[in-house]
């Protein structure tokens, strides 16, 4: 494996985690655990109701319970708002984008809307009161469905737009019509993607105080505190400098932590009022309703190809759930994977088209992949209906349209830096073994085998290390994707590392320590790193798609470079030599052909610090931030199988194989990529098999507990084989990405699979998730 | 309110407690034992589970009151004299645990399972766990550390 600098031993070692020392003891600090002098608790008070004007609220009996503080209606707390809560991509010059308040006052939009909010000093007495809140709803029609929401006469979840449509998007080359005219073969497919909720299992939560002299302090469950920092600002005015946002330890988010919700400007405006700090925890049910959602896609996807499999146009139209209001990324969540209709094959005409669309139903947003599991999803199924319909293998298929060299500038006009796509589907090949499965197939089907066995591909790539800021303008994102980065000496040589992302899950603490480690040449024992609070980090742009190590590790390792370069003047200055004289190899400066003549880079920073003989004009210190703004997005790919058993009595399906062979660039560290490859895996999977988000006609939510939304256990889930092929990304360190890999290639490989055991009873597509029940509907309508 | 004597880590505390207080509440806030964690409200999750008498028990499905004249291990006591149990240092050999949110359930229900027997083989580990979820790692290393830490292959 390449090891990016001389001294490494650091990076592509699976090093063990830094966090699990807390984490393992039950010292971790979850927002939940902390406790302020004088805290009270916040409740919310939802609406039952999809669609309803709200007639009255009446807050007398909450505010006469007993512990109760306060208790505010959106009209209480209308001038305490400066602005809405933002959007911030309005991916169109024309998009639609209706005002979103913490409260609803007027009228709500979908169940669980926000209407009142009641204060009290416990967490069961605020409870408690929240019931007593007497709200009179008259309620409206409204709808959950994509489709209906944009017939005549639906019921408009923002009357004064005047329509549903919230945005049309689209991305097309000049010729797509002609190369689908001209084709030997035209297919084209439906998909319904449901909706997912996102489960992160801690919920959300809020902390927040306010000082006399106007000081915010925010603790809160986000994956985003510099970005919570500047809407916090723009929702309550209080400018950004007074603000502190701190994400301690967050768990798990997969998307739904990134947005700006509601609960942070309340806690916020009611700890300003009260002065008293306010702390919000988010349960279950709650979260089902009030935290975003992911997907809800209805798509057609169109591939034009000669008759020897060569694909010729792919074109695209979706029709993507909004859900009642724009949170921060809403409508550019398709847009992430508008790049990538043509996966990993070479695809010269290209044509995707977005239609944003508003329904009575929870927000959507990011949840893991955010707009990449619903472009692959639909391009791999069409894959193996192409290959269907062609007569070609399936495998054989892909493996013909693959782009076979790099950098290759897509139809799409991104250009992919490297990948090897046959490298990674020949390493699954090897590892799947696929004529034992066929045989086994074959004698089970002609046996007449109750439980029937199928094998399912995904060949994909995806953009990540999200993402230059030049191209986010391009497309009307707010803000930028640069991230940043700083390494401090101390004088005794420790070394502090501040970045500007914040994990929840993703052991930045460990990676980030390990590439610090190598590059300067000392070990991760002598690294803290710090993030996660605007405070000590004061550039940063957070988590989301894939991006901390893609953006923030080169950011880290350019920082790396200028500390080496600080250094270096300083130990040619104190051994009276030229700079080029010097080579820095394990973390020591020597003098060519004289190593005896050498000062470590921790005698430079001790040096640094006394100040007693540096350079003329050099400040004293040893520490160095750089800001890096990628030039490209980031493109793993990779090649994975599923093999499931299927039972054609009762339509029950269960994953007994999963092989995921990934390209992410260099592994930094390989346990920890494996792991995030094995948690995105089973959140695909869970997709394809188990969870759907489901509304009912009035837009009533079906599925709002652990037991009727199924999040898999380990029970229902096989163990994984995964393996890495490797070339490099064209960025310092080498690395891609990895995690949505997992979820954005799982799905399609899982449906193929199911689709894989039941074609030989001529079944070619199931919904997803593939329930019980709509497999053995999708056998009873294929064999009657 | 009503007065409850109980046994946590070792240490003996009496306190009068709401009767309606669920016993991860009491641990939490009460007796400042943050590392039960709650993670849903339909008692599905398994975050919140502790040790009763030995046995692992969702905190979130018993009263505080019932605790009454129970001893309790909680993720603060397992590990003695600074050392990690067994299972805490698998999850840590095995990267079996990535947010953290749900490790100390996972890690308690474990140590129960193991301690029951009833780790034999991978199978009867995930559905010995059927009962937490995780929703980070996808379980593969979670199987892998108590696998290690039952000393089955
Ligand atoms: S908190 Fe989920 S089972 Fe107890
Ligand atoms: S490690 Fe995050 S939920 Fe299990």
């Amino acid at each position: 494996m390449a090891v990016v600098e001389e001294t490494g031993t650091y990076i592509g070692a699976p090093v063990k985690r830094k966090e699990d020392v807390s984490l393992l003891r039950g010292r971790g600090t979850y927002v939940d655990g902390l406790t302020l002098p004088g805290m009270l608790w916040m409740a919310v008070v939802r609406s039952p109701y999809a669609h309803a004007r709200i007639e009255s609220i009446d807050l007398t009996a909450a505010r006469a319970a007993e512990g109760v503080v306060a208790a505010y209606s959106g009209a209480d707390l209308a001038d305490d708002w400066v602005g809405g809560l933002p959007c911030a991509w309005p991916v169109t010059e024309d998009i639609k984008m209706p005002p979103h308040y913490p409260l609803a006052s007027e009228e709500t939009r979908y169940q669980g809307d926000p209407v009142a909010v009641v204060i009290a000093e416990s967490r069961a007495l605020a409870k408690d009161a929240a019931e007593l809140v007497d709200v009179t709803y008259a309620p409206l029609p409204a709808t959950a469905d994509v489709e209906k929401a944009l017939a005549d006469g639906a019921p408009l979840v923002h009357e004064d737009l005047g329509t549903n449509e919230c945005y049309v998007w689209k991305l097309e080359t000049d010729d797509v019509q002609a190369a689908i005219d001209a084709a030997d073969v035209v297919v084209t497919r439906r998909y319904m993607q449901p909706r997912l909720i996102p489960n992160a299992i801690e919920p959300r939560g809020v902390l927040a105080q306010v000082d006399p002299t106007g000081e915010v302090t925010v603790w809160s469950a986000t994956q985003t505190p510099h970005i919570q920092r500047f809407a916090l600002q723009l929702v309550l005015g209080i400018p950004e400098s007074k603000i502190r946002v701190i994400a301690p330890d967050v768990g798990g988010g997969f998307g739904s932590k990134i947005q700006v919700y509601g609960e942070a400007p309340l806690a916020v405006a009611v700890a300003r009022r009260l002065g008293r700090p306010v702390k919000w925890i988010e349960e279950r049910a709650e979260n089902y309703l009030g935290t975003i959602h992911g997907r809800d896609v209805v798509h057609e996807l169109t591939f034009a190809a000669t008759k020897d499999g060569d694909i010729t146009a792919v074109k695209s139209e979706a029709w993507c759930a909004m859900g009642a209001y724009l949170e921060l990324v809403t409508p550019g969540i398709p847009l992430l994977g508008a790049w990538i209709y043509s996966g990993p094959y070479d695809i010269p005409n290209y044509s995707v088209t977005f239609t944003g669309v508003f329904t009575h139903t929870t927000p959507t947003d990011a949840y893991r992949g955010a707009g990449r599991p619903e472009a692959t999803y639909v391009l791999e199924r069409t894959m193996d209906a192409l290959a269907a319909e062609l007569g070609i293998d399936r495998v054989e298929l892909r493996r013909r349209n693959f782009v076979k060299e790099f950098p290759h500038t897509m139809a799409s006009g991104l250009t992919i830096d490297s990948g090897d796509y046959h490298a990674s589907l020949d390493k699954l090949l090897e590892l799947l073994d696929l004529d034992s499965i066929r045989a086994e197939q074959e004698s089970r089907r002609s046996s007449g085998d109750v439980k029937q066995l199928g094998v399912g591909f995904s060949t994909y790539n995806e953009m990540c290390g999200l993402a230059p800021s030049r191209i986010l303008g391009a497309i009307r994102y707010a803000v930028g994707g640069w991230e940043s980065a700083t390494i401090r000496f101390q004088p005794l040589g420790s070394v502090q590392v501040v970045i500007g992302t914040s994990p929840h899950g993703q052991s930045h603490e460990t990676t980030f320590a390990q590439i610090v480690a190598d590059q300067l040449g000392i070990g991760v024992d002598t690294i803290d790193v710090i993030h996660g609070d605007t405070a000590s980090s004061q550039l940063g742009l957070d988590t989301y798609g894939s991006r901390s190590l893609a953006v923030g590790g080169i950011a880290l390792h350019h920082a790396g470079e200028k500390i080496i370069e600080k250094a270096r003047a300083i130990v040619a200055h104190q051994l009276e030599v030229s700079e080029d004289d010097l080579e820095f190899s394990g973390g020591a400066f020597s003098v060519k052909g004289s190593p005896d003549r050498s000062l470590t880079i921790q005698e430079a920073a001790f040096a640094a610090h006394t100040a007693h003989n540096l350079p003329d004009g050099m400040e004293p210190g040893l520490e160095q931030t750089a800001v890096f703004d990628p030039p490209n997005f980031s493109w793993p790919g990779g090649a994975h199988a599923a093999v499931v058993e299927v039972d054609t009595e009762t339509g029950d399906t269960r994953l007994v194989r999963y092989v995921a062979v990934d390209d992410v660039g260099q592994p930094v560290n390989p346990m920890i990529v494996e792991g995030q490859v094995h948690g995105g895996v089973t959140q695909g999977i869970a997709a394809a098999l188990y969870e759907e988000g489901d509304y009912d006609d009035d837009a009533n939510l079906l599925t709002t507990t652990m037991t009727t939304y199924l999040v898999p256990s380990a029970a229902e889930l096989p163990s994984y084989e995964t393996a890495l092929t490797e070339t490099r990304a064209d960025n310092p360190l080498g690395v891609k990405g990895v995690g949505e890999t997992g979820t954005i290639a799982s799905a399609p490989a899982v449906i193929n699979a199911v689709v894989d055991a039941l074609s030989h009873l001529g079944v070619t597509d199931i919904q997803m998730p593939a329930t019980p029940e709509r497999v053995w509907t999708a056998i009873q309508e294929a064999t009657s | 309110m009503r007065r409850v004597a109980l046994s946590v880590n070792g240490t003996r505390h009496e306190l009068d407690v709401e009767p309606r207080d669920l016993l991860v509440y009491v641990l939490r806030e009460r007796l400042g034992l943050t590392g039960t964690t709650v993670g849903c409200d339909t008692s599905s999750c398994g975050s919140c589970t502790v040790l009763v008498n030995g046995e692992s028990v969702k905190s979130c499905t018993m009263l505080g009151v019932q605790a009454d004249g129970l001893e309790l291990t909680t993720i603060e006591g397992l590990a003695r004299n600074g050392e990690l149990h067994p299972v805490q240092q698998a999850f840590h050999e095995h990267h079996a645990l990535q947010c953290g949110y749900c490790t100390p359930g996972m890690v308690l229900a474990a140590v129960s399972l193991i301690e029951a027997g009833e780790a034999t083989d991978e199978d009867a580990i995930r559905e010995g766990l059927e009962g937490n979820l995780c929703r980070c790692t996808g379980y593969h290393n979670i199987v892998q550390a108590v696998s290690a830490a039952a000393g089955v292959s």
